[in-house]
């Protein structure tokens, strides 16, 4: 070795020689990028989040594919035709390929100056997406209205020396034989000492149930976009219900003039024609709970996304239904989804929701005009809950 | 161990090239693992300080080197003593070659001017300096914090061309009153007056203008940030001022690319084959490695948009040795830069041997070789040398309310400024600024416009 090769290092403290086997700059600047892209994911989650099956998919993450951040300089606007110099047997007036652009028909712009097109695909865990919100949000925790009605499970909880050799702790009674020799050295050998068996113990639990409906209009004045905007924001409200709730159920129904239960998957794509008859649509919503729910066990919610016409001869009716079904649930939300016409609520449903929440229900509403207004609408409902919450717990 | 063989070569090849005339300080060579290599080749300084976009390069070196295309075999800084990071997975062949190709380098960067000039500022330390630098930013990083630094470092490192290397690195700020010229002209009527009282006429005329800031376009953006932001704290300044030595280190690695590459590599082959000590497997070796290195376009390709460097310059330099001798390619390798070896030295005839061509790329992909022309040849090879690299972008005013007027020279560069980039740019400067920033550029139209932040 050179005698003074590690002048280059520069590492405080002397021995610099090999500093750069143990730790390397590239990669947590890296790192560094990595962090930056995930700060500016958290700030589009959710025009990001609104395609694609989630609500009730498989699937606890979210896949995000994202260019690499550019660091800007100061360049030149690209021009329509650009002169370069380069090297080969050619003749003037050849047409040459762009090497570039063999790369597939999928990549875009020519790589040499965009130094090609890189993506990750960074993947989330929705769970830390929706603690992240919150806790950025400052939303309250929704707390369960029903009382507990008790059940119980077991949970693990301790070592002991005797047990049933089932529950035999392999690793910990290793462990406690090499405490007890010192060495795991030669063949080791157990005595009744060393062994540990798990216990369990019996744990009470409130049984949470709850359940969420999400009742959209669909009749033909709501557009593709509408509905995309309207599943946005039921998605969110999942997920922050999923908070509280270790099972939540969810029932979709549509409705036109008529209504009908959805699965998931389906009720995304249901377009339907004709006029709006929101009646219907909380008359079904109130068979099923009398159906399958007890409002005794079970929080109820209701998320109900229309753009706000109701046929003017259902008022009385969508009124009544939509009373009796405030009485059974916790909350009931609505969400007016008019992309382009923001009317702020000043539509017939609108007025309905606005009434209920006048006479104290626990009940509240957004309009929705766009991608941008879903974390107002979710921070409006969770916040709406929560008040309503505190109002209804003395 | 290989290391020891190629150690026992270095003696003898700097004896060598010494003999050939060649003239360098004392070189240290350190073999190196390849992860490291990549890592002065994203930073380009062995140490460097941390900031994200290295990371971006990173990850793009890291793919490259996936795909296999790329293999460094050595790195050099220049320097007295100069320091030469060798990859350890060279082969003994590998490292006798870049031996000789790193004292070419060594020779060159000790001679040319405008390394030298470069180099009288910077010191011959530069790779301590930067070292420092990193130091010192890792601690504002304690003290200051991650976001606040690194708000420094965004606009700081975007601006990293922007420097006037004909200033010195450690120029003075401007004068801060203008010389009132009138005061000092006597004319007749001062002159009568102050026969009839000269109390009075001494008393009136020592008013100073201040003088504007800057009194002329200031190219030197790093510099002019440090100096002028209204509210920068000092460790901020610092960091300006630390990129910008680092730019002032760059520069002329940058701007003497064809020659330098093309000078280490005629040194190479040439030192090579004088080397009779090289075993002969070895040797051949190395020429193969040679002729790897300097190959005009990739082994799968008939032709390339783009040209070699290590090819062009190896194959000027062989050609003005063999015509004007060696003492005049010495006399060259000193006194110019790329522009001006490119332009007097890239013959019509050399251009045809090689089979240089121009062309036109359309933004829809069409590409068509164009009709030879020996300076617009040259003007292509040279056209992303100039202004290093960057748009001609300089400060213009300061406003009272603090707001610093960037202009764009459109009509110099022939076209505007991306938009996009340029407004994150103003986003960036605008954070350390602390006052608006204005930018005037032209628009697709060559109608001027005016970016501002915020």
């Amino acid at each position: 070795m050179a005698p003074n090769s590690e002048s280059g290092g520069g590492q405080p403290g002397g021995d610099a020689a090999k500093w750069y086997e143990l730790f390397s700059r590239g990669a947590r600047d890296w790192l560094r990028h990595d962090e930056k892209v995930r700060e500016s994911v958290r700030q589009h989650l959710p025009q990001i989040v609104a395609g694609g099956e989630l609500i009730n998919g498989g699937s606890r993450t979210v896949r995000v594919p994202i260019r690499m951040l550019e660091h800007y300089h100061f360049r030149l606007r690209r021009p329509e035709e650009q002169q370069g110099a380069g090297q080969g047997k050619v003749k003037p007036g050849d047409v040459l390929a762009d090497p570039s652009r063999q790369r597939g028909p999928g990549e875009k712009g020519p790589g040499g100056q965009d130094e090609g097109e890189v993506q990750l695909l960074l993947e989330f865990k929705i769970d830390d997406i929706v603690d992240w919100l919150w806790e950025e949000m400052q939303l309250p925790n929704l707390k369960a209205r029903v009382g507990p009605s008790e059940d119980s499970e077991w949970v693990r909880e301790g070592w002991d020396r005797r047990g049933a050799r089932s529950r035999l702790d392999r690793r910990r009674s290793f462990k406690e034989l090499v405490k007890r020799r010192g060495a795991p050295g030669a063949t080791p050998t157990f005595t009744d000492e060393d062994l540990r068996f798990r216990q369990l113990a019996r744990r009470r639990q409130p049984a949470i149930h709850a359940v969420a409906f999400f009742l959209l209009d669909v009749s033909g004045s709501m557009s593709d976009r509408d509905r995309k905007l309207a599943k946005t924001f039921f998605f969110w409200v999942v997920q922050g219900l999923r908070r509280e709730y270790r099972s939540l159920e969810t029932v979709f129904v549509a409705h036109t003039t008529e209504a009908w239960e959805f699965t998931e998957a389906e009720f995304f794509q249901v377009s339907g024609t004709g006029g709006t008859v929101a009646s219907t649509g909380f008359a079904k919503v109130q068979e099923i709970i009398d159906e399958r729910y007890n409002p005794n066990r079970c929080n109820i919610y209701l998320f109900y996304a229309s753009d706000g016409d109701n046929s003017v001869s259902d008022a009385a009716d969508a009124r009544e239904g939509l009373s009796a079904i405030a009485e059974d649930a916790c909350f009931t939300g609505y969400v007016e989804v008019s992309s382009g016409l923001s009317r702020q609520l000043a539509t017939e449903t609108g007025r309905l929701f606005a009434d209920l929440s006048a006479a104290g229900c626990a009940a509240g509403s957004y309009a929705l005009n766009d991608f941008d207004d879903v974390w107002g609408a979710v921070r409006h409902f969770f916040s709406a809950e929560g008040r309503a919450e505190e109002a209804a717990s003395p | 161990m290989t290391d020891n063989t190629w150690q026992s070569y270095t003696r003898r090849i700097e004896e060598l090239a010494a003999r050939s005339g060649l003239k360098f300080h004392p070189v240290d060579f350190e073999a190196v693992p390849d992860t490291f290599m990549m890592e002065i080749a994203v930073y380009g300084l062995p140490v460097r300080m941390p900031h994200w976009s290295f990371g971006v390069r990173y990850i793009y070196q890291l793919i490259q080197r996936h795909m296999g295309h790329s293999r460094l075999f050595e790195v050099v800084f220049p320097g007295n003593p100069g320091h030469a990071y060798l990859a350890s997975s060279n082969g003994l062949a590998e490292n006798i070659l870049v031996t000789a190709h790193v004292l070419g380098h060594a020779d060159f960067s000790r001679n040319n001017l405008l390394f030298q000039r470069c180099q009288e500022q910077v010191s011959e330390h530069i790779v301590e300096h930067a070292a420092n630098h990193a130091r010192q930013i890792q601690q504002a990083i304690e003290t200051h914090g991650l976001q606040r630094v690194e708000a420094v470092l965004d606009a700081a490192l975007a601006l990293e061309q922007h420097i006037d290397v004909d200033q010195s690195l450690r120029r003075t700020r401007y004068p801060e009153y203008v010389e009132d010229k009138k005061s000092l002209e006597e004319d007749g009527f001062r002159k009568r007056f102050a026969q009839l009282d000269p109390a009075a006429a001494s008393t009136g005329v020592e008013h100073k203008k201040r003088a504007p800031i800057p009194p002329h376009s200031e190219r030197d953006l790093l510099w002019f940030v440090a100096q002028y932001a209204p509210e920068m704290e000092s460790w901020e300044r610092d960091i300006f001022l630390a990129v910008r030595e680092e730019s002032f280190y760059f520069y002329p690695v940058f701007a003497t690319q064809i020659m330098n590459e093309g000078w280490a590599s005629y040194w190479h082959a040439r030192l090579l084959r004088e080397a009779e000590f090289v075993p002969q497997q070895a040797y051949l070796d190395a020429i193969k490695c040679h002729s790897d290195v300097v190959r005009p376009v990739a082994a799968d390709q008939q032709v390339a948009l783009s040209i070699n460097p290590y090819h062009l310059g190896f194959a000027m330099w062989e050609k003005i040795v063999e015509k004007e001798g060696l003492e005049a390619a010495r006399n060259i390798m000193i006194q110019d830069d790329d522009f001006a070896f490119v332009r007097n030295h890239l013959t019509r005839e050399l251009a045809e041997e090689l089979n240089l061509f121009r062309y036109s790329a359309r933004n829809d992909g069409q590409i068509k070789v164009l009709e030879p022309d020996l300076t617009a040849l040259h003007e292509a090879v040279l056209g992303p040398k100039y202004n290093f690299g960057a748009p001609t972008v300089s400060a213009k005013h300061v406003r009272n309310d603090g707001t610093l007027e960037l202009v764009h020279d459109y009509t110099l560069d022939a076209r505007g400024l991306d938009l996009e980039r340029s407004r994150k740019v103003l986003d960036y400067l605008q954070r350390v600024w602390r006052r608006p920033v204005q930018l005037t550029t032209t628009n697709q139209a060559g109608l001027a416009l005016e970016l501002t932040a915020p």
